[in-house]
C-alpha cells in the first residue's frame, strides 16, 4: 500500500480529467464537478490553508453536510499532510468543545451561520481555534469577528499564493506517505468523553479496496451522500470508496429533499443505518393504508407472495415455474413501481450497518428484489470486517469474515479482530488503546457473539452489557439487553426500548412509542390524543405494546441460551429518548446507565411491583431553552413464558 | 446590531383619509418610510392598518391626500403602476393559486419581467424558452433563500399553512420590490412558524436591501424586527416612533390594554 487519497485524486484527474467526480443540487438543477475541476479547487484551498498556517500534523475540522467543497477541504488538508477531523453538524455547541481542544485545532470550516454560531459560542474555552471559514455567507455579512471569513475569501488569496509557489501542491502531496494519519473520527462512545480514532491512509484505502473488491465496485457506481459525513460510515462509502472507485458521489439539495433526490439519482451502490430503511417502509405502508380498495388489495397479494418467494430467488434457491411466473407479473404490477418510488430501480448492493435490523424489515428489501445485505464493522476497524455475500444475506447473522479479517471468540465470548484496516491509536489516550488493542495486534471489538456453522459471524450484544438473572425462575440465565431491545424495536410501534436485568430476578424495560407508527394506528381507531405524552399512556396503546412485548417473550422463550431475558414488566415512557438530553448518542444508542439514573424512580416502580409512578423529567429543547414533563406512568405486566426445550 | 445603512424617505403618506360611505377608515394619516428600513404598521382589529397598506398599494383610493413614492406625488394609487415602480405586497389571507404548484405560483411573480408575447410563449418560440429558463433561475433561487425546495412540485394547496405564507412571500419577492408591503405575515402561526417568518424577513431586508412595510398583530414579533412603528387606532394615527418610545407610549398602551376609568 503506498498509496494516499490526494494520489488517488490526481490519478482519477490525470486518466479521466472530464468524467464527473461530484454532483450538487443546487437550484433545482444536478451541478457536475468533474475530476480536473476537483483537482483544480483541492489545489487551491490547499494553497490557502498552507498561506493560513496549516502544518503537517495539525488538524482542521470540517462541521458540513455532505458538500462538493467539504470533500474539497478534507483533499486539502490531506495534500498537506494535515488531519481532517469531521464533527457531527447536529450536535450541540459543547459538544465541540472536547475535540477542538484534544486535537488542537486552530482551523475550522464549516457550512453556515448555524455552525459559525456554535463555533462562536465555544470559542472562549477553545482559545487555539483562530480560523473559521464558511462555505455559506448567508446572514453572515456583518460578523466581524477576527479570524472569520468566508471560503471564496481563501480561495482567492489561495490563487495568488499557488501562482507564486507553482512547485508547492506536488512537492505536499508526494511528502505524505501511506502511513502518515488520514484522519481522526471523534467516536460518540456510551460513556465518557469521546474518543478521537487515528486512521492512516493505508488502513482506510486497504479496506475501502477490500469492500470494492468484495462487491466488484466500479467507477460506474452512482452514490447518494447523506448521512453526517462525521460517522465513519458515510465516510467510507462517500469518501475512501470513492477515492478508491472514482464514482460519482452525489451530494442532496438540503436534508429535507433526500427522498426526492434518491428518486432522482437512482443510486447503484446504497448504504444506511436501519432506521432509515425502516422509516422508508413506515411511509410505503401509511400511503398505502391511504390508496384505493384495488390498489391496496393488489399491494397486499403481491406482498404475500414477495414474502415466500423473493428472498428464495434472491438467494438463488429453486422456485416452481408458476411462482415465478407470478412473481413476474407482481414485478411489472408492485415490485418495480415500488423500488422506483423508493428510489432503488438501479440498486445492484445496498448495506445496512450501525445497528441489528429487524427480519421483517430485512425481508421487505429483499423479496421486492433490492439486494439489500448487512455488514458489520466499527469506527476503529475501518468498517469493513464481515461482509454477507450476495446470496447469502440472512436477518440474524451479519456476513463472513473479508479479505485481509482475521476474527476468533475469546474465552469470555467477546470477538476479537485483526485486520489492516484497525485504527492506529486513540488519540492521545494511550490507556484507552492499551485497552482495545492486544501487543498482538487484535482489536477488542467488545460485541459478544459467536460464529455459526455457515462460518457467518452473529451479534449478540456488547460484550459488558451481556449479564446475568440472579434469583427468580430463570436464576443464572444469560441477560443480553439490546438484543431484546432490538427485538422490541423491530415492531414498528416500538422507537426506542430500554431493557434491565443484570443481576435481578426478572427482565424489566422502558419502551418508547414511534409517534408516527402508533399516532397513524390511533387516528384509524379514532382515538384522539393530545401529543406524544399524551398518546403514549393511553390504555389502548399499553395493549398494543403489551401484545408486541408478548410476542418477544414466546419468541425468546425458544431460545435456549436467552430464555430468562423475557420481559415481565414494563413502562411506556412520557417523553422521548433524545440525544439532546443526554439518553441516547448522536448515533441513537441508548446509554442504558445514564438513563437508569435519571428514572431511578420509574425502576424502582417497576421491581416494586407498584401499578403507577409520577414522574417530572426535565427537557432540553434545540434551541437549548428547558422545559419540564410530568406524567403519571401506568405500569403493566407482560405474560412470560416457560422455556421451550428446543426439538431436536 | 447591524451596519445596514438606511437611507433617505422612498415613500410617504401625506394626510390620507378614507371613507367607506359613512364609515371612516382612515383619518388624515402622515408617515414616512425610509429605504432600507423595516417599519411596521401596528394597531388593534379594525384600526385601518389593511386599508392603509391598500391605499399605498391602489386597491383602494383614499378621498384625502396624497402618497409619494420616490419624489412622484399621486392622488391615488394604481395597482399595476405601483408594482411597475418596484412595490409588491403579500396578502394577510393569502391570495396563492391553490391548484399551482409551488413554483407556479412564484414563476406568476415574474409575469412583469416577462417580455415574450402570448403566441411566442403558446408556441414554445427559442427566445420564450429561454426568458422561462432564466425566469426559473431566478425563481429557483428564492426557492432556495426560502428554503422551500422539498415542495418544488407540490400543490399549495396541500401545504401547510405557515408554508403557503412563504409562498406568498416568494412570488412578492419575485418582483424583485424594492418596496415589500407585508399584511400580516405571521398571522396564525405558531411560535416557530414565526421565529421561522421573523428571521425570512430581516434576510430579506438584509440580503436584498428592501424595504419593509409590515403590518403585525402580535406586539413582541414587531418590536422585535421592526426600525420604526406606526400605531394606527380607530383610523387615526396615535404614536409613531422607534419600538421603545411606542411601547412607553400612554395612547398606546391604553389602546391595547385599554385604560381604567
Amino acid at each position: 500500500m503506498t498509496t494516499t487519497f490526494p494520489r488517488l485524486m490526481l490519478d482519477h484527474a490525470g486518466k479521466r480529467p472530464g468524467a464527473a467526480a461530484l454532483r450538487e443540487k443546487e437550484f433545482g438543477i444536478w451541478q457536475t464537478l468533474t475530476w480536473a475541476a476537483l483537482a483544480a479547487l483541492v489545489r487551491d484551498m490547499a494553497g490557502g490553508l498552507a498561506q493560513a498556517g496549516l502544518q503537517r500534523g495539525q488538524h482542521l475540522v470540517v462541521i458540513c453536510e455532505n458538500r462538493p467543497r467539504l470533500y474539497a477541504a478534507m483533499l486539502a488538508a490531506q495534500s498537506l499532510g494535515a488531519v481532517p477531523v469531521p464533527l457531527y453538524q447536529d450536535a450541540a455547541a459543547t459538544e465541540f468543545v472536547f475535540p477542538i481542544t484534544n486535537a488542537e485545532v486552530a482551523f475550522a470550516i464549516v457550512e453556515d451561520q448555524e455552525q459559525v454560531d456554535k463555533l462562536l459560542e465555544v470559542r472562549g474555552t477553545c482559545a487555539g481555534l483562530a480560523h473559521i471559514w464558511f462555505d455559506d455567507p448567508r446572514g453572515l455579512r456583518h460578523y466581524a469577528e477576527p479570524g472569520l471569513a468566508p471560503l471564496d475569501t481563501l480561495l482567492e488569496a489561495a490563487r495568488a499564493f499557488n501562482a507564486q509557489h507553482p512547485a508547492f501542491f506536488d512537492a505536499e502531496v508526494a511528502k505524505t506517505t501511506a502511513d502518515d494519519v488520514a484522519a481522526m473520527f471523534f467516536t460518540s462512545g456510551t460513556t465518557g468523553n469521546p474518543k478521537g480514532v487515528v486512521h492512516t491512509h493505508a488502513s482506510l484505502i486497504d479496506r475501502a479496496q477490500a469492500g470494492a473488491a468484495f462487491d466488484k465496485l466500479t467507477s460506474a457506481e452512482e452514490v447518494l451522500a447523506y448521512m453526517p459525513p462525521a460517522w465513519i460510515g458515510q465516510n467510507i462509502f462517500s469518501y475512501a470508496q470513492w477515492l478508491v472507485c472514482g464514482y460519482v458521489v452525489n451530494c442532496p439539495e438540503s436534508p429535507s429533499t433526500v427522498a426526492i433526490d434518491l428518486n432522482e439519482i437512482g443510486p447503484t451502490y446504497y448504504f444506511a443505518p436501519p432506521r432509515v430503511f425502516e422509516g422508508l417502509l413506515t411511509t410505503v405502508m401509511i400511503r398505502m393504508e391511504d390508496a384505493g380498495a384495488i390498489k391496496r388489495g393488489m399491494f397486499h397479494h403481491f406482498m404475500a407472495l414477495a414474502r415466500r418467494v423473493g428472498p428464495k430467488l434472491m438467494d438463488g434457491k429453486p422456485v416452481s415455474v408458476i411462482d415465478k411466473l407470478h412473481y413476474a407479473l407482481g414485478q411489472l404490477c408492485v415490485y418495480g413501481p415500488l423500488r422506483n418510488t423508493l428510489g432503488f430501480s438501479r440498486v445492484r448492493v445496498a448495506y445496512t450497518a450501525g445497528e441489528a435490523i429487524g427480519p421483517d424489515l430485512f425481508t421487505f428489501y429483499r423479496s421486492i428484489g433490492i439486494n439489500l445485505k448487512q455488514l458489520y464493522g466499527s469506527t476503529e476497524t475501518a468498517v469493513f470486517v464481515c461482509l454477507q455475500p450476495d446470496h447469502e444475506a440472512h436477518a440474524d447473522t451479519v456476513g463472513v469474515p473479508i479479505a485481509g479479517v482475521q476474527i476468533k471468540v475469546i474465552d469470555s465470548g467477546e470477538i476479537m479482530v485483526k485486520s489492516p484496516g484497525l485504527l492506529r491509536e486513540y488519540y492521545k489516550n494511550p490507556a484507552a488503546t492499551a485497552e482495545v488493542l492486544t501487543p498482538e495486534g487484535w482489536y477488542h471489538t467488545g460485541d459478544a457473539g459467536f460464529i455459526d456453522a455457515g462460518g457467518h459471524l452473529k451479534i449478540i450484544d456488547r460484550a459488558k452489557d451481556v449479564g446475568r438473572m440472579m434469583g427468580g425462575a430463570f436464576d443464572g440465565a444469560m441477560f443480553a439487553p439490546k438484543y431484546v431491545e432490538n427485538k422490541l424495536k423491530f415492531f414498528p410501534f416500538i422507537k426506542e426500548a430500554v431493557a434491565f436485568g443484570d443481576k435481578r430476578e426478572k427482565v424489566c424495560a422502558f419502551i418508547n412509542i414511534d409517534i408516527e407508527a402508533v399516532g397513524n394506528w390511533a387516528e384509524r381507531r379514532n382515538l384522539p390524543y393530545a401529543g406524544y405524552t399524551d398518546l403514549a399512556q393511553k390504555p389502548e396503546v399499553y395493549e398494543l405494546i403489551r401484545e408486541c412485548v408478548e410476542k418477544v417473550n414466546a419468541d425468546l422463550a425458544t431460545d435456549a441460551m436467552l430464555a430468562g431475558s423475557q420481559v415481565s414488566r414494563f413502562l411506556v415512557l412520557h417523553k422521548e429518548l433524545d440525544a439532546d438530553d443526554g439518553e441516547l448518542t448522536r448515533t441513537r444508542k441508548v446509554r442504558r446507565g445514564f438513563i437508569a439514573d435519571r428514572y431511578q424512580v420509574l425502576l424502582g416502580a417497576l421491581y416494586g411491583g407498584k401499578a403507577s409512578q409520577y414522574i417530572e423529567t426535565a427537557v432540553k429543547f434545540e434551541d437549548g431553552r428547558t422545559g419540564m414533563v410530568a406524567a403519571d406512568l401506568k405500569i403493566f405486566d407482560a405474560k412470560v413464558f416457560p422455556a421451550v426445550k428446543a426439538a431436536a | 446590531m447591524s451596519p445596514r445603512k438606511i437611507g433617505e424617505v422612498i415613500l410617504e403618506v401625506n394626510n390620507i383619509s378614507l371613507a367607506f360611505g359613512g364609515v371612516k377608515a382612515l383619518t388624515d394619516i402622515s408617515f414616512d418610510v425610509r429605504e432600507h428600513e423595516i417599519r411596521a404598521i401596528i394597531g388593534p382589529n379594525g384600526a385601518g392598518k389593511s386599508s392603509m397598506l391598500n391605499c399605498i398599494n391602489g386597491v383602494y383610493q383614499p378621498q384625502v391626500g396624497s402618497i409619494s413614492l420616490r419624489g412622484q406625488v399621486f392622488k391615488h394609487m394604481n395597482s399595476r403602476d405601483v408594482a411597475l415602480m418596484g412595490v409588491a405586497r403579500t396578502f394577510q389571507n393569502l391570495a396563492l393559486f391553490k391548484g399551482m404548484s409551488v413554483l407556479d405560483n412564484i414563476m406568476a411573480g415574474r409575469n412583469l419581467k416577462m417580455r415574450a408575447n402570448i403566441f411566442q410563449q403558446a408556441l414554445r418560440l427559442g427566445a420564450a424558452q429561454r426568458e422561462e429558463a432564466e425566469q426559473r433561475l431566478f425563481v429557483e433561487r428564492i426557492v432556495d433563500f426560502l428554503e422551500i425546495q422539498p415542495y418544488r412540485k407540490t400543490a399549495v394547496g396541500k401545504m401547510p399553512y405557515g408554508l403557503q405564507k412563504r409562498v406568498d412571500l416568494g412570488r412578492a419577492l419575485a418582483m424583485e420590490p424594492q418596496v415589500l408591503l407585508l399584511d400580516e405575515p405571521m398571522a396564525g402561526m405558531n411560535v416557530e412558524e414565526k421565529q421561522d417568518m421573523s428571521r425570512f424577513i430581516l434576510d430579506v431586508n438584509d440580503e436584498f436591501g428592501t424595504t419593509i412595510v409590515l403590518i403585525e398583530h402580535d406586539m413582541g414579533v414587531v418590536m422585535d424586527i421592526s426600525d420604526r412603528v406606526v400605531v394606527l387606532d380607530y383610523g387615526k394615527k396615535i404614536g409613531d416612533g422607534t419600538p421603545i418610545e411606542v411601547r412607553s407610549n400612554p395612547d398606546v398602551i391604553s389602546a391595547y390594554l385599554g385604560t381604567s376609568h
